[in-house]
């Protein structure tokens, strides 16, 4: 039995990972609605769900049984097999997305079965040319669901969406041609290692956003990346981009014929498209898993960041457990503070585990200020038409990120940086 | 590792599938689709054989075979919208006279 | 049986049961459905033989832009399902065999070793991507822009086809 794990350890630990991260995945998506309604709610003066659960963090697990068990109808005339296709392709293209993001550079601490294990799922050559290979291939779940469902609204509101889809990609993928330039690489961890050369060391000067490294190359890809997150936030049908599945205008757009599981498949898609991207920008920009601070042993007390964020968060949860309303609440609001603050002694106490969530850490704070753009874009800014978003993708951001790159590959040719 | 003559066998196969595709098929846009098959599997012949012989000539043809057969694509729908609208059918033994 | 073969057998399967099926279905949108996995087999292939450039491409421009106009244009013209026609008796005897025998030539053409295709060399490409766009520049710079000139000249007639008459 090990000597059959042992054999074939490449292969068990690749499944043990992707079931992990699908897992993993599932379940931010899934707070990450609650997030979404209480940010949005609060924007608006209210209050969002705070009945379920205390302060309404069971809401995803009620839509969750709601979206077991309520009725799945499928309407008369539908060509069946494609009906049933569109969502799959939706929810497996979007969480396929994530085999090639990386996450920390360095492997576990440990062997598992004599394999280092890195915390990735893959690391190809041309990992971002594969996320924008699926990003192409993800018309085809709302431009498919969008025909299948025989009706008009959805026809009209599928096909403006994977139009709108289209022209989008096209600002998307010139906007990133800068960073390319620069990385000469598509792989992308080399993107991430090459922005750890800043200028005097100091790490956030050497993130593409202002990318001052100390080979004396000041490219800042600020335009680059406003052109990405715009298309972003277009490409993944979000507002204020998002007319053709707003509610009140073409019914639901695409997946207006769906019901409860097949449309939770399309949210769960939407969510994880989110994520993708969000990745992907802070990956790209932003230096993914590298600190702002330098990484000379002198700076080595910013490594105490993540306690410093934990333990007070930590008390101020129990606190606030103790005065709550109801006695669910009175349990396990405190117990989940006292886990925080536990976490944030933790990793006060042991340095090896905290200098190994250094580059998780920055990951994913990095990922979760994108995620709140994105909610804080929803709940602030009016809709577009839908021609003025088809004028804005096609007349303003192609042509700005064709001169992004335009002048990029001149500056780099001008200083001589390659 | 994979003998070239294999590669070479499914393209002959994919081949005829299309040329099967694009000889029996009455509707319009099945036909065009299978002409997409047979460059597809023209593809897979250059890039097998740039594998055999170690250059990459043979993947740049397939970069501008892919190029051609966009702007093909492109024209030919363009086509077959105007074919319907004036028909009111997309059945190819309908396309069989000049006059209408 | 090494896993490479066992894939590529895997992937070739899956391509030809693509392509049947592009031939036996009614309907053009699941014959377009079809057409995409045997193009998203094809660049599995691509990327089991080292060029993953061109398996990227393949997936973007084949799989995500010519195949998406397909499909729009499948359904705003509101293709249905095929009319069952007659085939002329030409057709119907001497069609298929000759089909067969168009494959089976191709096909015997390569078969015997060491004539036009040595099955030695299998390695890897080592930096495929540099080695193609070094070339596009250098040597093939003057068909890389006239396809761009090309591409223009579709553009225009697709958009001129397309137009409605004016009144």
């Amino acid at each position: 039995m090990i000597a059959f794990l042992q054999q074939n350890a490449f292969w068990i630990i690749a499944i043990v990972k992707i079931l992990l991260l699908m897992f993993i995945v599932l379940t931010v998506n899934a707070y990450l609605t609650w997030f979404e309604r209480k940010v949005v709610a609060h924007i608006q003066s209210r209050w969002g769900p705070h009945r379920v659960g205390p302060h309404g963090l069971l809401q995803p697990a009620a839509d969750g049984l709601k979206f077991l068990f309520k009725e799945d109808p499928t309407p008369d005339g539908v060509d069946r097999f494609v009906y049933y296709l569109a969502p799959f392709l939706a929810l497996a293209l979007s969480l396929t997305a994530l085999a090639v993001i990386p996450f920390a550079p360095h492997p576990l601490p440990f062997k598992i079965l004599g394999e280092n294990v890195y915390l990735w799922i893959t690391n190809p050559d041309i990992g971002l040319l594969i996320l924008f290979a699926i990003t192409a291939l993800s018309v085809y779940g709302v431009a498919l669901a969008g025909w299948a469902s025989n009706s008009k609204y959805s026809l009209l509101g599928g096909l403006r969406s994977s139009a709108q889809m289209i022209s989008y990609e096209l600002a998307l993928t010139m906007s990133v041609v800068g960073v390319l330039l620069m990385a000469n690489t598509f792989s992308l961890q080399s993107i991430i290692e090459q922005q750890a050369n800043a200028k005097w060391g100091i790490g956030i000067l050497g993130w593409n956003i202002i990318a001052w490294t100390h080979q004396g190359l000041f490219l800042p890809q600020i335009v680059g990346f406003i052109c990405f997150f715009t298309s972003a936030i277009a490409e993944t049908n979000r507002a204020p981009f998002d007319l053709p599945e707003a509610e009140s205008e073409l019914v639901a757009g695409f997946h207006t014929e769906y019901a409860s599981f097949k449309f939770a498949m399309f949210f769960i898609a939407e969510y994880t498209a989110m994520i993708t991207v969000s990745c992907l920008a802070t990956i790209l920009f932003f230096g993914g898993w590298l600190s702002p601070f330098p990484s000379t042993p002198v700076w080595h007390f910013t490594y105490f960041i993540p306690s410093i964020a934990l333990i007070p968060f930590g008390l101020w949860v129990i606190y606030d457990g103790l005065k709550y309303e109801t006695i669910f609440g009175k349990l396990i609001l405190p117990a989940v503070g006292f886990a925080m603050f536990g976490l944030g002694a933790g990793l006060v106490a042991l340095p090896a585990v905290n200098d190994f969530i250094q580059p998780i850490f920055w990951f994913t704070a990095k990922i979760f200020v994108f995620l709140f753009f994105y909610i804080w874009a929803r709940g602030t800014l009016p809709r577009l038409r839908y021609d003025q978003l088809m004028n804005v993708g096609w007349k303003l951001l192609l042509p700005v990120s064709i001169a992004n790159v335009i002048v990029t590959a001149g500056v780099i040719i001008l200083r001589g940086y390659r | 590792m994979v003998p070239t003559q294999y590669y070479l066998i499914l393209s002959a196969i994919l081949f005829g599938l299309g040329a099967v595709a694009f000889v029996f098929k009455r509707n319009i846009i099945t036909i065009f689709m299978s002409i997409e098959l047979m460059l597809n599997a023209v593809n897979l012949a250059f890039v097998a054989f740039s594998q055999a012989s170690g250059k990459v000539d043979g993947q740049v043809f397939v970069l501008f075979v892919i190029v051609v057969a966009a702007a093909e694509a492109a024209v030919g729908l363009g086509i077959i919208i105007l074919i319907q609208r004036n028909r009111q059918s997309l059945n190819i033994e309908k396309v069989n006279l000049l006059k209408l | 049986m090494s896993p490479v073969l066992l894939i590529f057998f895997v992937l070739a399967a899956l391509a030809v049961l693509g392509a049947v099926s592009l031939v036996l279905q009614k309907h053009p949108i699941h014959s377009a459905l079809s057409l995409i996995v045997v193009m998203v087999c094809l660049a599995g292939l691509y990327l089991l033989m080292g060029a993953e450039f061109i398996a990227a491409v393949q997936i973007i421009v084949y799989g995500g832009a010519i195949m998406v106009l397909f499909i729009f244009v499948i359904m705003l013209l509101n293709a249905g399902e095929e009319e069952h026609t007659d085939f002329s008796k030409l057709a119907k005897f001497a069609g298929l065999p000759l089909a067969l025998a168009l494959t089976a030539s191709l096909a015997a053409l390569v078969i015997k070793p060491g004539q036009s295709v040595q099955g030695a060399t299998q390695a890897l490409i080592p930096k495929a991507t540099e080695q193609i766009s070094s070339m596009l520049f250098k040597e093939f710079v003057y068909p890389f822009e006239l396809t761009s000139f090309l591409i223009l000249v579709a553009i225009m007639g697709a958009l001129v086809l397309a137009q409605r008459e004016k009144k």
